[in-house]
């Protein structure tokens, strides 16, 4: 069998004396689609951003791709990982984040060239052919020299995908990507985050409320509650009848 | 009494054109200094241990609400005394040293307050394009934490300049002194104290449109540009 892309061992995050993930246990197969759903305060981008190590868990452990995330070893002993070997474990992740974060302070193109050249290292034709290509495939082809202010928020979030993209990560992360958009503008970013999806070679985890999306293109929903994954299965098992009041009660705010 | 002679000014106009030369001199050198000085403070701040931090706001307090003037006394009069690590410096060093630390006190604040002011989702993106420490802070941070803080460095440079005279006191003479001494010389104040403003002005107007042509060529490699450049329109004029 297939070993796992991502794995968490109970993991536990508390910020202060309040405990948001209780002993979250998951697998995460190669090139699987992942929705996260949840009611506000669950715990979806408290997930993700540990797995991106913007937060450190409390406890327990994250394995990407056989590698201990957040521990290393250390004259036998397991130690909390160092920046340097959170940047060899990182460069197989990419995360869009809900704001965009653009660099405001460079071109569209720049903001997809930065990363290849001073993180990997890659001579600036070849990264800038990438660049090109991603932005392409975004939609944005025409877009090169504008910088982050002149350009839309649905635009903003597609080049922020292909910002992540042209580092050719293995699993990409989306933390509700369209809430900060207009609704008119939701659309269009969803369409690109499809088109990435059935390309299919990466793990991909959504965090997000477009409950129809998350039907359409996931292999697997979870339904995190209380800071556990509450509810998990097929879309059509996690959107179909559930025993689960709680997420019954969650799902029925979307249906209207 | 005697009026206004010609035969003075241009008698005065060569010593005072000399302390200008060393005004502007110190002024530079003091302003150097207090710039890179400032980004020593600014990090050091960030060390992520406790009681050395605060060891650092303290100290960076303490320079800040003493006058500069006992700080270049203490550096000019009474480091030399000090056993051991006591030197003696010349007047001009201990000039820069003065005005600069001081003043790079101020300037640390400046930086701080820019780099603040970039959104934490900078530093969170750049993390997960695996940017290394080094490049977030020389690719990403700066880059958008420093030009927004221009106008305010600019405003130091001017108010540097016009502190400077301070260092008269330990025997730099500066554009001031030399027209003060020339007229108890020949008790003649009227020509040299003339020529002293007359050239403060022919140099600050320039400087401040120079901040502002500055400022604007920043901003114009910035985002907000235009946002920016209508903000500070109205601060061109910083003098
Ligand atoms: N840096 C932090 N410091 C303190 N508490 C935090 C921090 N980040 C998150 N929390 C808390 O942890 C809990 C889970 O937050 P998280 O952002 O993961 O929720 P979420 O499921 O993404 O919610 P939403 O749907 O509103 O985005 C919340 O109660 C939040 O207030
Ligand atoms: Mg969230």
């Amino acid at each position: 069998m297939n070993e796992p892309m991502v794995k968490f061992k109970d993991v536990h995050k508390s910020f202060g004396d309040v405990e948001v993930l209780k002993g979250i246990n998951l697998d995460l197969m190669p090139a699987e689609k992942v929705a996260v759903i949840g009611p506000s305060g669950s715990g979806k981008t408290t997930i993700i951003r540990m797995l991106m190590t913007l937060e450190q868990p409390t406890s327990g452990s994250i394995i990407v791709d056989g590698e201990n995330l957040w521990q290393m070893e250390k004259s036998g002993r397991l130690v909390t990982a160092n920046e340097k070997h959170l940047r060899q474990v990182r460069g197989d992740i990419g995360m869009v984040f809900q704001h965009f974060n653009l660099f405001p302070h460079m071109t569209i193109l720049q903001n997809c060239m930065t990363a290849p050249i001073h993180v990997k290292q890659e001579n600036k034709a070849s990264a800038k052919a990438r660049a090109i290509e991603m932005l392409d495939k975004v939609g944005l082809g025409d877009k090169l020299d504008n910088y982050p202010s002149q350009i839309s928020g649905g635009q903003k979030q597609r080049v922020a995908m292909a910002r992540a993209l042209v580092m050719r990560p293995k699993i990409m992360l989306f933390d509700e990507v369209t809430s900060a958009l207009d609704p008119e503008l939701v659309e269009e970013v969803l369409e690109v985050i499809r088109d990435i999806a059935h390309e299919g070679r990466m793990t991909m985890v959504l965090v997000t409320h477009e409950m129809e999306f998350a039907r359409d293109i996931a292999d697997r929903v979870l339904f995190l509650d209380k800071g556990v994954i509450a509810e998990q299965g097929t879309p059509s098992e996690v959107f179909g009848h559930s025993e689960n009041e709680r997420l019954d009660s969650f799902l029925r705010r979307f249906r209207r | 009494m005697n009026s206004w002679s010609w035969e003075v000014f241009f008698d005065a106009f060569p010593a005072v054109l000399e302390g200008l030369g060393i005004t502007i001199s110190l002024t530079i050198a003091c302003y150097l200094f207090a710039l890179v000085f400032g980004f020593g403070w600014t990090f050091i701040r960030r060390i992520p241990i406790k009681p050395i931090r605060w060891l650092i706001i303290w100290v960076m307090e303490f320079i800040r609400s003493t006058p500069p003037l006992v700080q270049l006394f203490f550096i000019f009069y009474a480091w030399p005394m000090v056993p051991v690590i006591g030197v003696a410096l010349d007047p001009f060093t201990s000039a820069v040293l003065g005005l600069g630390i001081h003043y790079s006190t101020y300037i640390g604040e400046v930086y701080r307050s820019g780099i603040e002011n970039v959104d934490s989702g900078q530093w969170e993106a750049s993390t997960a394009l695996n940017f290394s420490n080094r490049q977030k802070w020389t690719k990403i941070i700066l880059p958008q934490a420093i030009p927004p803080t221009i106008p305010m460095l600019g405003n130091y440079l001017i108010i540097m300049f016009k502190e400077v005279p301070l260092a008269s006191t330990i025997g730099v003479l500066g554009i001031l002194s030399m027209a003060n001494d020339y007229g108890a010389q020949y008790w003649r104040y009227l020509e040299p104290l003339t020529i002293v403003a007359i050239l403060f002005l022919i140099l600050s107007y320039p400087s401040a449109i120079l901040i502002n042509r500055l400022e604007k060529k920043m901003n114009r490699r910035f985002d907000k540009k235009t946002v920016l450049g209508r903000m500070n329109k109205g601060k061109g004029a910083v003098m």
